[in-house]
Protein backbone atom coordinates (compact mmCIF):
# COMPACT_ATOMS: atom_id res chain seq x y z
CA UNK A 1 0.00 0.00 0.00
CA UNK A 2 1.25 3.73 -0.81
CA UNK A 3 1.14 6.11 2.00
CA UNK A 4 -1.18 9.03 1.11
CA UNK A 5 -0.30 11.16 3.84
CA UNK A 6 2.48 10.78 5.98
CA UNK A 7 2.30 12.74 9.50
CA UNK A 8 5.23 12.82 11.67
CA UNK A 9 5.61 14.04 15.35
CA UNK A 10 2.44 17.10 14.68
CA UNK A 11 1.78 18.36 17.86
CA UNK A 12 -1.00 21.87 17.68
CA UNK A 13 -1.65 24.38 20.02
CA UNK A 14 -4.74 26.33 20.02
CA UNK A 15 -4.24 30.11 20.39
CA UNK A 16 -4.36 30.62 24.11
CA UNK A 17 -4.02 27.19 25.32
CA UNK A 18 -2.13 26.34 28.05
CA UNK A 19 -1.78 22.96 26.49
CA UNK A 20 -1.29 21.68 23.13
CA UNK A 21 -4.06 19.62 21.69
CA UNK A 22 -1.97 17.37 20.19
CA UNK A 23 1.38 16.10 20.58
CA UNK A 24 3.99 13.59 19.49
CA UNK A 25 1.45 12.50 17.07
CA UNK A 26 3.01 10.20 14.09
CA UNK A 27 0.54 8.31 11.78
CA UNK A 28 0.63 7.38 7.93
CA UNK A 29 -2.75 7.37 6.04
CA UNK A 30 -2.83 4.51 3.53
CA UNK A 31 -4.50 5.56 -0.04
CA UNK A 32 -7.66 3.68 -0.06
CA UNK A 33 -7.88 3.01 3.81
CA UNK A 34 -10.87 3.51 5.80
CA UNK A 35 -9.12 4.88 9.08
CA UNK A 36 -11.27 5.21 12.04
CA UNK A 37 -10.32 8.00 14.19
CA UNK A 38 -11.70 7.45 17.91
CA UNK A 39 -11.52 8.93 21.14
CA UNK A 40 -13.53 10.85 23.81
CA UNK A 41 -14.34 14.45 23.97
CA UNK A 42 -11.22 16.59 24.51
CA UNK A 43 -9.07 13.84 22.88
CA UNK A 44 -7.34 15.63 19.86
CA UNK A 45 -9.62 13.45 17.55
CA UNK A 46 -11.21 16.14 15.52
CA UNK A 47 -8.55 18.51 16.04
CA UNK A 48 -6.36 15.58 14.21
CA UNK A 49 -8.78 15.64 11.33
CA UNK A 50 -8.77 19.37 11.09
CA UNK A 51 -4.93 19.49 11.18
CA UNK A 52 -5.30 17.13 8.20
CA UNK A 53 -7.45 19.43 6.24
CA UNK A 54 -5.64 22.27 7.17
CA UNK A 55 -8.91 23.60 9.06
CA UNK A 56 -7.09 24.82 12.01
CA UNK A 57 -8.01 28.49 13.66
CA UNK A 58 -5.75 31.06 12.07
CA UNK A 59 -2.78 31.68 14.79
CA UNK A 60 -2.59 27.99 15.88
CA UNK A 61 0.94 26.73 16.57
CA UNK A 62 1.27 24.07 14.54
CA UNK A 63 4.69 21.70 15.00
CA UNK A 64 6.03 18.48 12.99
CA UNK A 65 5.69 17.87 9.43
CA UNK A 66 2.61 16.31 7.21
CA UNK A 67 3.73 15.31 4.18
CA UNK A 68 1.82 14.23 1.18
CA UNK A 69 3.24 11.78 -1.08
CA UNK A 70 0.34 10.04 -2.43
CA UNK A 71 -0.65 14.01 -4.10
CA UNK A 72 0.84 15.82 -6.18
CA UNK A 73 2.23 18.72 -3.87
CA UNK A 74 0.47 19.42 -0.69
CA UNK A 75 -3.54 19.63 -0.55
CA UNK A 76 -5.58 21.67 -2.40
CA UNK A 77 -8.63 22.59 0.38
CA UNK A 78 -11.95 21.46 -1.19
CA UNK A 79 -10.62 19.68 -3.80
CA UNK A 80 -8.14 16.93 -3.01
CA UNK A 81 -10.10 16.67 0.96
CA UNK A 82 -13.29 16.87 1.08
CA UNK A 83 -14.93 17.51 5.01
CA UNK A 84 -18.41 16.87 6.66
CA UNK A 85 -18.93 18.05 9.84
CA UNK A 86 -21.26 17.13 12.62
CA UNK A 87 -23.86 19.54 12.23
CA UNK A 88 -24.67 19.88 8.56
CA UNK A 89 -27.26 22.27 9.35
CA UNK A 90 -24.60 24.60 10.21
CA UNK A 91 -22.12 24.10 7.44
CA UNK A 92 -24.68 24.56 4.56
CA UNK A 93 -25.69 28.16 3.68
CA UNK A 94 -29.27 28.82 4.90
CA UNK A 95 -29.78 31.14 1.84
CA UNK A 96 -28.76 29.05 -1.12
CA UNK A 97 -30.61 26.05 -2.87
CA UNK A 98 -29.07 22.51 -2.18
CA UNK A 99 -28.16 22.85 -5.50
CA UNK A 100 -26.13 25.55 -5.65
CA UNK A 101 -23.82 24.33 -2.88
CA UNK A 102 -23.80 21.08 -4.11
CA UNK A 103 -22.70 22.03 -7.38
CA UNK A 104 -20.28 24.96 -6.09
CA UNK A 105 -17.09 22.26 -5.82
CA UNK A 106 -17.70 21.38 -9.59
CA UNK A 107 -18.11 24.40 -10.71
CA UNK A 108 -15.05 25.75 -8.97
CA UNK A 109 -12.37 22.67 -9.05
CA UNK A 110 -13.49 21.13 -12.18
CA UNK A 111 -14.56 24.05 -14.12
CA UNK A 112 -18.19 23.33 -14.91
CA UNK A 113 -19.90 25.70 -15.96
CA UNK A 114 -23.61 27.15 -14.35
CA UNK A 115 -25.52 24.35 -16.13
CA UNK A 116 -22.76 21.19 -15.96
CA UNK A 117 -22.59 22.03 -12.47
CA UNK A 118 -26.36 21.84 -11.99
CA UNK A 119 -26.86 18.99 -13.37
CA UNK A 120 -24.01 17.40 -11.85
CA UNK A 121 -25.31 18.59 -8.46
CA UNK A 122 -28.67 16.54 -9.57
CA UNK A 123 -26.19 13.26 -10.18
CA UNK A 124 -24.79 13.63 -6.87
CA UNK A 125 -27.58 14.23 -4.98
CA UNK A 126 -28.76 10.82 -6.35
CA UNK A 127 -25.84 9.47 -5.71
CA UNK A 128 -25.94 9.86 -2.01
CA UNK A 129 -29.98 8.38 -2.10
CA UNK A 130 -31.90 11.43 -2.02
CA UNK A 131 -35.33 11.10 -3.13
CA UNK A 132 -36.58 13.18 -5.97
CA UNK A 133 -32.99 14.60 -6.27
CA UNK A 134 -34.49 17.12 -9.18
CA UNK A 135 -36.97 19.00 -6.49
CA UNK A 136 -34.24 18.81 -3.47
CA UNK A 137 -31.99 20.67 -6.00
CA UNK A 138 -34.17 23.46 -5.68
CA UNK A 139 -34.82 23.25 -1.85
CA UNK A 140 -33.14 25.23 0.89
CA UNK A 141 -31.08 23.66 3.81
CA UNK A 142 -34.02 24.44 6.42
CA UNK A 143 -36.44 22.31 4.36
CA UNK A 144 -34.31 18.61 4.87
CA UNK A 145 -34.84 16.63 7.73
CA UNK A 146 -31.18 16.37 9.52
CA UNK A 147 -30.31 12.87 7.92
CA UNK A 148 -30.91 14.51 4.50
CA UNK A 149 -28.90 17.24 5.50
CA UNK A 150 -26.12 15.18 6.16
CA UNK A 151 -26.49 13.12 2.92
CA UNK A 152 -26.49 17.21 1.23
CA UNK A 153 -23.20 17.53 3.19
CA UNK A 154 -21.30 14.62 1.88
CA UNK A 155 -22.83 15.11 -1.79
CA UNK A 156 -20.46 18.86 -1.41
CA UNK A 157 -18.04 17.19 0.23
CA UNK A 158 -17.47 14.55 -2.61
CA UNK A 159 -18.48 16.89 -5.80
CA UNK A 160 -14.77 17.91 -6.53
CA UNK A 161 -13.83 14.23 -6.67
CA UNK A 162 -11.40 14.82 -3.69
CA UNK A 163 -8.78 11.79 -2.50
CA UNK A 164 -9.34 12.04 0.57
CA UNK A 165 -12.91 11.76 2.59
CA UNK A 166 -12.64 13.53 5.73
CA UNK A 167 -16.10 12.49 8.17
CA UNK A 168 -16.04 14.27 11.54
CA UNK A 169 -18.52 12.97 14.11
CA UNK A 170 -20.85 12.76 11.10
CA UNK A 171 -23.28 10.84 12.86
CA UNK A 172 -23.61 11.92 16.00
CA UNK A 173 -26.51 14.17 15.87
CA UNK A 174 -28.85 11.33 14.33
CA UNK A 175 -30.95 8.64 15.36
CA UNK A 176 -29.23 5.37 15.76
CA UNK A 177 -31.12 4.02 12.30
CA UNK A 178 -30.66 6.98 10.24
CA UNK A 179 -26.69 6.86 11.40
CA UNK A 180 -26.44 3.09 10.46
CA UNK A 181 -27.52 4.20 6.99
CA UNK A 182 -25.06 7.33 6.27
CA UNK A 183 -22.37 5.25 7.62
CA UNK A 184 -22.89 2.14 4.78
CA UNK A 185 -23.34 5.19 2.53
CA UNK A 186 -19.99 6.35 3.03
CA UNK A 187 -18.20 3.25 2.69
CA UNK A 188 -20.01 2.47 -0.75
CA UNK A 189 -19.30 6.15 -1.74
CA UNK A 190 -14.97 5.74 -0.95
CA UNK A 191 -14.91 2.13 -2.05
CA UNK A 192 -16.76 2.56 -5.25
CA UNK A 193 -14.39 5.70 -6.48
CA UNK A 194 -11.32 4.51 -4.44
CA UNK A 195 -11.25 7.30 -2.11
CA UNK A 196 -9.80 7.31 1.46
CA UNK A 197 -11.54 7.91 4.53
CA UNK A 198 -11.02 9.23 7.92
CA UNK A 199 -13.74 8.80 10.33
CA UNK A 200 -13.58 10.37 13.16
CA UNK A 201 -16.24 9.19 15.99
CA UNK A 202 -16.75 8.25 19.55
CA UNK A 203 -18.20 5.28 19.22
CA UNK A 204 -15.84 1.96 18.96
CA UNK A 205 -18.64 -0.04 17.82
CA UNK A 206 -19.22 2.08 14.98
CA UNK A 207 -15.84 2.87 13.93
CA UNK A 208 -14.39 -1.66 13.96
CA UNK A 209 -17.99 -2.00 12.14
CA UNK A 210 -16.55 0.12 9.15
CA UNK A 211 -12.57 0.73 9.26
CA UNK A 212 -9.63 -1.12 8.16
CA UNK A 213 -7.55 0.67 11.19
CA UNK A 214 -8.33 1.98 13.86
CA UNK A 215 -6.39 5.01 15.82
CA UNK A 216 -7.35 5.42 19.35
CA UNK A 217 -6.70 8.92 20.98
CA UNK A 218 -6.56 9.81 24.67
CA UNK A 219 -5.50 13.50 26.10
CA UNK A 220 -4.00 14.59 22.94
CA UNK A 221 -2.04 11.64 22.26
CA UNK A 222 -2.52 8.64 19.77
CA UNK A 223 -2.36 5.64 21.81
CA UNK A 224 -3.14 2.83 20.05
CA UNK A 225 -3.06 2.11 15.95
CA UNK A 226 -4.00 -1.16 14.27
CA UNK A 227 -6.19 -3.12 12.11
CA UNK A 228 -9.58 -3.06 13.11
CA UNK A 229 -10.14 -6.43 14.36
CA UNK A 230 -7.32 -7.01 16.45
CA UNK A 231 -7.75 -3.19 18.32
CA UNK A 232 -10.98 -4.76 18.86
CA UNK A 233 -10.07 -8.66 20.18
CA UNK A 234 -6.95 -7.43 21.79
CA UNK A 235 -6.49 -3.71 23.15
CA UNK A 236 -2.80 -3.15 24.20
CA UNK A 237 -3.58 0.56 25.21
CA UNK A 238 -5.71 0.59 28.96
CA UNK A 239 -7.71 3.52 26.88
CA UNK A 240 -9.07 1.34 24.52
CA UNK A 241 -9.71 -1.73 27.03
CA UNK A 242 -11.66 1.57 28.90
CA UNK A 243 -13.59 1.79 25.84
CA UNK A 244 -14.33 -1.57 24.90
CA UNK A 245 -15.57 -2.03 29.07
CA UNK A 246 -17.99 1.02 28.68
CA UNK A 247 -19.61 0.00 25.50
CA UNK A 248 -23.07 -1.25 25.77
CA UNK A 249 -24.51 -3.12 22.86
CA UNK A 250 -27.46 -5.85 22.99
CA UNK A 251 -25.26 -8.32 24.30
CA UNK A 252 -24.05 -6.35 27.27
CA UNK A 253 -25.84 -7.69 31.01
CA UNK A 254 -28.58 -5.29 31.75
CA UNK A 255 -28.06 -3.15 34.92
CA UNK A 256 -31.66 -3.99 36.10
CA UNK A 257 -33.17 -7.41 36.48
CA UNK A 258 -36.80 -7.84 35.26
CA UNK A 259 -39.64 -6.61 37.06
CA UNK A 260 -41.59 -9.11 39.06
CA UNK B 1 -48.77 -4.79 41.49
CA UNK B 2 -48.09 -2.00 43.19
CA UNK B 3 -50.09 1.21 42.64
CA UNK B 4 -48.44 3.03 40.09
CA UNK B 5 -46.55 6.26 40.41
CA UNK B 6 -47.73 7.39 36.97
CA UNK B 7 -51.07 6.16 34.64
CA UNK B 8 -51.49 8.22 31.47
CA UNK B 9 -54.27 7.39 29.31
CA UNK B 10 -55.11 8.34 25.55
CA UNK B 11 -52.85 11.70 25.56
CA UNK B 12 -53.60 13.39 22.52
CA UNK B 13 -51.63 16.10 20.87
CA UNK B 14 -51.10 17.65 17.97
CA UNK B 15 -49.37 20.24 15.88
CA UNK B 16 -49.51 22.85 12.77
CA UNK B 17 -46.79 21.79 10.33
CA UNK B 18 -47.26 23.39 6.79
CA UNK B 19 -51.11 24.42 7.18
CA UNK B 20 -51.72 20.51 8.25
CA UNK B 21 -52.95 19.28 11.93
CA UNK B 22 -50.12 16.71 12.79
CA UNK B 23 -50.56 14.75 15.63
CA UNK B 24 -47.69 14.21 17.75
CA UNK B 25 -49.39 11.93 20.31
CA UNK B 26 -52.18 10.18 18.98
CA UNK B 27 -53.56 8.70 22.00
CA UNK B 28 -50.68 7.09 24.12
CA UNK B 29 -51.27 5.55 27.10
CA UNK B 30 -48.30 4.10 29.84
CA UNK B 31 -48.01 3.54 33.27
CA UNK B 32 -45.41 3.28 35.67
CA UNK B 33 -44.67 1.64 38.80
CA UNK B 34 -42.21 3.03 41.99
CA UNK B 35 -39.12 1.64 41.12
CA UNK B 36 -39.10 0.77 38.02
CA UNK B 37 -37.86 1.86 34.47
CA UNK B 38 -40.04 2.57 31.76
CA UNK B 39 -37.56 2.67 28.47
CA UNK B 40 -39.40 4.86 25.92
CA UNK B 41 -37.79 4.33 22.07
CA UNK B 42 -38.29 5.66 18.95
CA UNK B 43 -36.66 7.49 15.69
CA UNK B 44 -36.79 11.37 15.27
CA UNK B 45 -39.96 12.95 15.12
CA UNK B 46 -42.20 9.68 16.30
CA UNK B 47 -43.57 11.92 19.28
CA UNK B 48 -41.40 11.02 21.93
CA UNK B 49 -39.98 14.43 23.05
CA UNK B 50 -43.62 15.79 23.26
CA UNK B 51 -44.80 12.97 25.25
CA UNK B 52 -41.77 13.95 27.86
CA UNK B 53 -43.36 17.29 27.78
CA UNK B 54 -47.03 16.87 28.07
CA UNK B 55 -46.38 14.30 30.98
CA UNK B 56 -44.14 17.49 32.62
CA UNK B 57 -47.11 20.09 32.03
CA UNK B 58 -44.84 22.09 29.69
CA UNK B 59 -47.01 21.40 26.81
CA UNK B 60 -51.00 21.35 27.69
CA UNK B 61 -52.66 17.85 26.16
CA UNK B 62 -55.50 18.09 24.13
CA UNK B 63 -57.20 14.50 25.28
CA UNK B 64 -56.79 12.47 27.83
CA UNK B 65 -55.66 11.76 31.15
CA UNK B 66 -52.40 11.98 33.33
CA UNK B 67 -52.93 10.62 37.18
CA UNK B 68 -49.32 10.87 39.26
CA UNK B 69 -49.06 9.97 43.01
CA UNK B 70 -53.20 9.64 43.08
CA UNK B 71 -53.46 13.10 42.35
CA UNK B 72 -55.16 14.33 38.97
CA UNK B 73 -51.65 15.82 37.49
CA UNK B 74 -53.64 17.69 34.76
CA UNK B 75 -55.77 19.91 37.22
CA UNK B 76 -53.56 20.43 40.03
CA UNK B 77 -52.59 24.11 40.47
CA UNK B 78 -50.91 26.79 43.14
CA UNK B 79 -49.30 25.21 45.78
CA UNK B 80 -50.55 21.64 45.47
CA UNK B 81 -48.57 21.75 41.93
CA UNK B 82 -45.73 23.11 43.46
CA UNK B 83 -45.20 20.48 45.67
CA UNK B 84 -45.97 17.64 43.99
CA UNK B 85 -43.66 19.27 41.60
CA UNK B 86 -40.54 17.82 42.91
CA UNK B 87 -41.72 14.59 42.97
CA UNK B 88 -41.26 14.80 38.97
CA UNK B 89 -37.92 16.02 38.14
CA UNK B 90 -36.91 16.03 34.15
CA UNK B 91 -33.49 16.17 32.33
CA UNK B 92 -33.60 16.90 28.68
CA UNK B 93 -30.44 16.78 25.91
CA UNK B 94 -29.41 19.56 25.81
CA UNK B 95 -29.84 21.44 29.52
CA UNK B 96 -27.87 24.92 28.97
CA UNK B 97 -31.76 26.31 28.24
CA UNK B 98 -32.92 24.83 31.11
CA UNK B 99 -30.21 27.02 33.59
CA UNK B 100 -30.00 30.18 34.48
CA UNK B 101 -27.53 31.37 32.46
CA UNK B 102 -25.59 33.35 35.44
CA UNK B 103 -25.68 30.42 37.60
CA UNK B 104 -22.56 28.24 38.68
CA UNK B 105 -23.06 24.73 39.05
CA UNK B 106 -23.18 24.91 43.00
CA UNK B 107 -25.56 27.85 42.74
CA UNK B 108 -27.60 25.47 40.65
CA UNK B 109 -27.95 22.44 43.22
CA UNK B 110 -28.67 24.48 46.07
CA UNK B 111 -31.40 26.83 44.34
CA UNK B 112 -32.77 23.34 43.96
CA UNK B 113 -32.27 22.16 47.37
CA UNK B 114 -33.59 25.73 48.85
CA UNK B 115 -36.74 25.83 46.15
CA UNK B 116 -37.95 22.59 47.76
CA UNK B 117 -36.63 22.92 51.32
CA UNK B 118 -34.47 19.83 51.07
CA UNK B 119 -32.26 20.70 53.57
CA UNK B 120 -31.75 24.14 55.73
CA UNK B 121 -29.62 26.71 55.07
CA UNK B 122 -26.20 25.62 56.51
CA UNK B 123 -26.36 22.20 55.39
CA UNK B 124 -26.84 22.83 51.34
CA UNK B 125 -23.38 23.59 50.43
CA UNK B 126 -22.86 20.31 51.78
CA UNK B 127 -24.64 18.65 50.30
CA UNK B 128 -24.25 20.21 47.10
CA UNK B 129 -21.03 18.99 47.15
CA UNK B 130 -22.15 15.56 47.96
CA UNK B 131 -24.12 15.59 44.81
CA UNK B 132 -21.35 17.07 42.60
CA UNK B 133 -19.33 13.93 43.64
CA UNK B 134 -21.84 11.54 43.29
CA UNK B 135 -22.34 12.75 39.47
CA UNK B 136 -18.36 12.53 38.99
CA UNK B 137 -17.93 16.07 38.67
CA UNK B 138 -14.60 17.76 40.43
CA UNK B 139 -15.39 19.69 43.18
CA UNK B 140 -13.72 22.16 41.74
CA UNK B 141 -16.37 23.06 39.18
CA UNK B 142 -18.39 24.01 42.25
CA UNK B 143 -17.73 28.10 41.81
CA UNK B 144 -17.66 27.79 37.91
CA UNK B 145 -20.50 29.48 35.55
CA UNK B 146 -22.55 26.71 33.97
CA UNK B 147 -21.82 28.18 30.94
CA UNK B 148 -18.05 27.37 31.38
CA UNK B 149 -18.18 23.89 31.40
CA UNK B 150 -18.30 21.19 28.92
CA UNK B 151 -21.93 19.96 28.12
CA UNK B 152 -21.52 16.49 29.52
CA UNK B 153 -20.64 17.96 32.67
CA UNK B 154 -23.25 20.45 32.42
CA UNK B 155 -25.50 17.42 31.65
CA UNK B 156 -24.25 15.75 34.96
CA UNK B 157 -24.91 18.79 36.65
CA UNK B 158 -28.50 18.56 35.08
CA UNK B 159 -28.91 15.07 37.16
CA UNK B 160 -27.65 15.59 39.88
CA UNK B 161 -30.24 18.81 40.53
CA UNK B 162 -32.91 16.73 39.31
CA UNK B 163 -32.26 14.00 41.83
CA UNK B 164 -31.29 16.17 44.65
CA UNK B 165 -34.66 16.89 45.66
CA UNK B 166 -35.77 12.59 45.97
CA UNK B 167 -37.78 13.00 43.33
CA UNK B 168 -40.26 10.01 42.81
CA UNK B 169 -39.74 9.88 39.12
CA UNK B 170 -37.88 11.52 37.03
CA UNK B 171 -37.90 12.10 32.91
CA UNK B 172 -35.15 11.63 31.63
CA UNK B 173 -34.74 12.26 27.80
CA UNK B 174 -32.43 11.59 25.79
CA UNK B 175 -30.34 12.60 29.24
CA UNK B 176 -27.37 10.44 28.61
CA UNK B 177 -27.10 10.72 24.75
CA UNK B 178 -24.23 13.10 24.66
CA UNK B 179 -21.80 11.86 26.93
CA UNK B 180 -18.72 9.98 26.47
CA UNK B 181 -19.08 6.80 27.15
CA UNK B 182 -17.14 6.24 29.84
CA UNK B 183 -19.36 8.82 31.54
CA UNK B 184 -21.86 7.08 30.49
CA UNK B 185 -21.85 3.78 32.12
CA UNK B 186 -20.92 5.70 35.24
CA UNK B 187 -24.12 7.59 35.36
CA UNK B 188 -25.99 4.63 34.35
CA UNK B 189 -25.07 2.86 37.05
CA UNK B 190 -26.03 5.67 39.40
CA UNK B 191 -29.24 5.76 38.31
CA UNK B 192 -29.80 2.34 38.81
CA UNK B 193 -27.82 2.42 42.30
CA UNK B 194 -30.29 5.34 43.20
CA UNK B 195 -33.50 3.66 42.20
CA UNK B 196 -32.53 0.73 44.38
CA UNK B 197 -32.08 2.93 47.43
CA UNK B 198 -35.10 5.05 46.84
CA UNK B 199 -37.67 3.10 44.53
CA UNK B 200 -36.97 6.38 42.06
CA UNK B 201 -39.20 5.64 38.84
CA UNK B 202 -37.55 6.52 35.29
CA UNK B 203 -39.44 7.10 32.10
CA UNK B 204 -35.88 6.57 29.98
CA UNK B 205 -36.38 8.15 26.44
CA UNK B 206 -34.17 7.70 23.85
CA UNK B 207 -33.08 6.27 20.36
CA UNK B 208 -30.53 4.54 21.61
CA UNK B 209 -32.10 1.06 22.41
CA UNK B 210 -29.11 -0.49 23.38
CA UNK B 211 -28.67 1.77 26.33
CA UNK B 212 -32.79 1.57 27.31
CA UNK B 213 -32.17 -2.34 27.43
CA UNK B 214 -29.18 -1.96 29.70
CA UNK B 215 -31.66 0.48 32.44
CA UNK B 216 -34.85 -0.33 31.59
CA UNK B 217 -37.64 -2.95 33.19
CA UNK B 218 -40.17 -2.61 30.22
CA UNK B 219 -39.93 -0.76 27.01
CA UNK B 220 -41.88 0.98 25.31
CA UNK B 221 -41.89 1.54 21.54
CA UNK B 222 -43.29 4.51 19.79
CA UNK B 223 -44.16 5.26 16.10
CA UNK B 224 -45.78 8.30 14.55
CA UNK B 225 -47.21 9.19 17.55
CA UNK B 226 -48.39 5.93 18.90
CA UNK B 227 -47.14 3.57 21.27
CA UNK B 228 -46.86 0.13 19.07
CA UNK B 229 -45.31 -2.46 21.38
CA UNK B 230 -44.68 -2.77 25.33
CA UNK B 231 -43.40 -5.24 27.15
CA UNK B 232 -40.87 -6.44 29.82
CA UNK B 233 -37.35 -5.22 28.23
CA UNK B 234 -35.83 -9.12 27.15
CA UNK B 235 -38.88 -10.22 25.89
CA UNK B 236 -39.79 -7.62 23.25
CA UNK B 237 -35.96 -7.65 22.35
CA UNK B 238 -36.16 -10.94 21.71
CA UNK B 239 -39.23 -10.65 19.84
CA UNK B 240 -39.94 -7.83 18.18
CA UNK B 241 -43.06 -7.08 16.21
CA UNK B 242 -43.04 -3.51 14.71
CA UNK B 243 -40.86 -2.58 11.94
CA UNK B 244 -39.32 0.41 14.08
CA UNK B 245 -38.23 -2.01 16.54
CA UNK B 246 -36.61 -4.47 14.27
CA UNK B 247 -34.87 -1.21 12.70
CA UNK B 248 -33.98 -0.02 15.78
CA UNK B 249 -32.38 -3.48 16.75
CA UNK B 250 -30.76 -3.82 13.33
CA UNK B 251 -29.22 -0.42 13.64
CA UNK B 252 -27.56 -1.16 17.09
CA UNK B 253 -23.81 -1.28 16.23
CA UNK B 254 -22.06 -3.97 18.13
CA UNK B 255 -18.29 -4.76 19.10
CA UNK B 256 -17.31 -8.19 17.64
CA UNK B 257 -15.14 -10.32 18.57
CA UNK B 258 -14.51 -9.47 21.92
CA UNK B 259 -14.49 -11.45 25.13
CA UNK B 260 -16.77 -9.52 27.87
CA UNK B 261 -15.54 -9.29 31.38
CA UNK B 262 -18.32 -10.94 34.09
CA UNK B 263 -20.02 -7.80 36.05
CA UNK B 264 -19.11 -8.19 39.43
CA UNK B 265 -20.43 -6.20 42.55
CA UNK B 266 -17.02 -4.64 43.38
CA UNK B 267 -16.95 -3.30 39.39
CA UNK B 268 -20.19 -1.70 40.56
CA UNK B 269 -18.99 0.02 43.54
CA UNK B 270 -15.97 1.33 42.06
CA UNK B 271 -17.98 3.34 39.69
CA UNK B 272 -19.80 5.48 42.49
Amino acid sequence: MTALARIADLAVTYRGAPAPALSGLSLDIEAGEILAIIGESGSGKSTLARALAGLLPERTKVAGDRRWPGLDGGPRAGRDIGYVFQDPGSSLNPVLTIGEQVGEGARRHLGLGRRAAGAEAVRLLARVRLPEPERIAGAYPHQLSGGQRQRVAIAAAIAARPRLLIADEVTSALDVVVQAAIVGLLVELVRADGMTLVFVTHDLALASGIADRVAVMAAGRLVELGPADRVVAAPKAAETAALIAAHIDLATPPLVGEAS
Amino acid sequence: MTEPLLVARDLRRGFASGGRRVAALDGVSLAIAPGETLGLVGGSGCGKSTLARVLTRLVAPEGGSIAFMGDDWLALGGGRLRAARRHMQMVFQDPLAAFNPRATVGGVIADALRIHAMVPKAGRAAEAARLIDRVGLPSGLTGRSIRDISGGQRQRVAIARAIAVRPRLVILDEAVSALDVSVRGRILELLVGLQRETGVGYLFISHDLAVVRAVSHRIAVMAAGRIVEEGPAAGVIAAPSSDVLIDLIGAVPRLTGIIRPERSEDRQDDAY
